[in-house]
């Protein structure tokens, strides 16, 4: 469904009346506004609520959408962070405990997980993953836009209301403490990479 | 010299930094470690799979959405008559208190008998505000409120009736 449509022909035939065609946008990111989700809301069940509400948001303001002058997925994680936060206030979760919360979680995770690890041994991607959920949020978050939802550094700083030249500081630092958190809790993965 | 060789990876160093780096690269072994580990890092993480929701999410993003209809543009219910009519109001009220305010000065007041050249006991202000004028105004606002809530309650009543929410 609209697989070879660019992002600005799929939002025309919305904005044209076409509301299924919305489905093609759906499927294009949703995997992208998901992970950037569980960056700020570790509980799967609440983060996919948050990000099917995001759609709809994304959905409702189309027309505030400028295809001439930006790219529709900095757009659409604009929406993302501004949604998460406001879940995050809502629900009167503080950033800080939340990260506190997420990496105890993840290191309990991974004490039975590393038991596991000398048997059946881990994908390099797993390793990684688990190594990003022990960075705190805005390191977390920093790393999957860039990385994941391919972002560059200016458009990081639009959907993060934040200086370009901040965020490649800020991008550094949170490269170096995954490397940390790497080394820390997967050393014999990081051996075998680097022997790679 | 990591953070050199992040930027050099991620292309946002200098020409000079990128000769620099290039150099050094070819000449210094530890140099040249460091950076096939930064950049076997930097390959992984983009490699990365992303977590997908469940199978069911762009059914229940799609039904949901079916309940709406894309709002207007936030420019085209902006009415810029309204903006310019209100900034007009401001600028006409500040202009006619200066040429009031402009009006009780004692042009021929002799330097020194009084610090500011204006004679205060002119001043009356329950000449301008009385109570006529107070009934008038609050009449003025109470019409409007109940205008505008008449206006807010049908477009609510019309949305319920067709189902959506424009």
């Amino acid at each position: 469904m609209n697989t070879g449509l660019s992002d600005n022909e799929i939002i025309s035939k919305v904005l044209g009346g076409d509301q299924q065609a919305f489905a093609g946008l759906v499927k294009r990111y949703q995997n992208y506004v998901f992970t950037i989700t569980l960056r700020y809301i570790p509980s799967r069940e609440d983060a996919e609520e948050v990000a099917q509400d995001v759609f709809v948001k994304a959905f409702r303001f189309l027309s505030d959408f400028h295809g001439e002058t930006a790219k529709f997925s900095t757009w659409l994680y604009t929406i993302v962070t501004s949604t998460c936060l406001s879940f995050l206030r809502k629900k009167k979760v503080n950033l800080q405990s939340l990260d506190d919360e997420r990496v105890f979680a993840s290191a309990d995770t991974l004490d039975s997980g590393l038991r596991a690890n000398t048997i059946e041994g881990k994908s390099k991607q797993k390793v990684l993953n688990e190594a990003i959920n022990l960075l705190s949020t805005d390191d977390a978050q920093i790393i999957t836009l860039f990385y994941k939802a391919e972002q560059t550094l200016e458009e990081i700083g639009q959907i993060l209301h934040t200086d370009p030249n901040t965020l490649k500081v800020r991008l550094h630092r949170a490269r170096q403490r995954l490397r940390e958190k790497m080394e820390k809790h997967f050393p014999e993965e990081v051996k075998s990479m680097q022997a790679d | 010299m990591e953070e050199r060789l992040w930027n050099y990876i991620d292309g946002v160093s200098s020409e000079d930094e990128k000769s620099l780096i290039e150099k050094l690269l070819a000449s210094d072994a530890a140099f040249r470690a460091k950076y096939q580990e930064l950049l076997g890092l930097h390959q992984l993480l983009g490699k990365v799979e992303l977590e997908e929701p469940s199978m069911r999410f762009t059914l229940n993003v799609m039904e949901e959405v079916a309940k709406y209809g894309v709002a207007k543009a936030t420019g085209k219910y902006i009415n810029k008559r309204i903006i310019w009519g209100i900034a007009a109001f401001f600028f006409i009220m500040i202009g006619a208190m200066l040429v009031y305010g402009f009006s009780l000065v004692n042009w021929h007041a002799t330097p020194g008998t009084s610090i500011i050249p204006i004679d205060i006991k002119k001043w009356e202000p329950s000449k301008i505000v009385t109570n006529t004028y107070v009934n008038i105004f609050m009449m003025v606002n109470i019409v409007l409120f109940l205008y505008l809530l008449d206006r807010y309650l049908s477009r609510k009543r019309a949305e319920r009736m067709t189902g959506h929410s424009v």
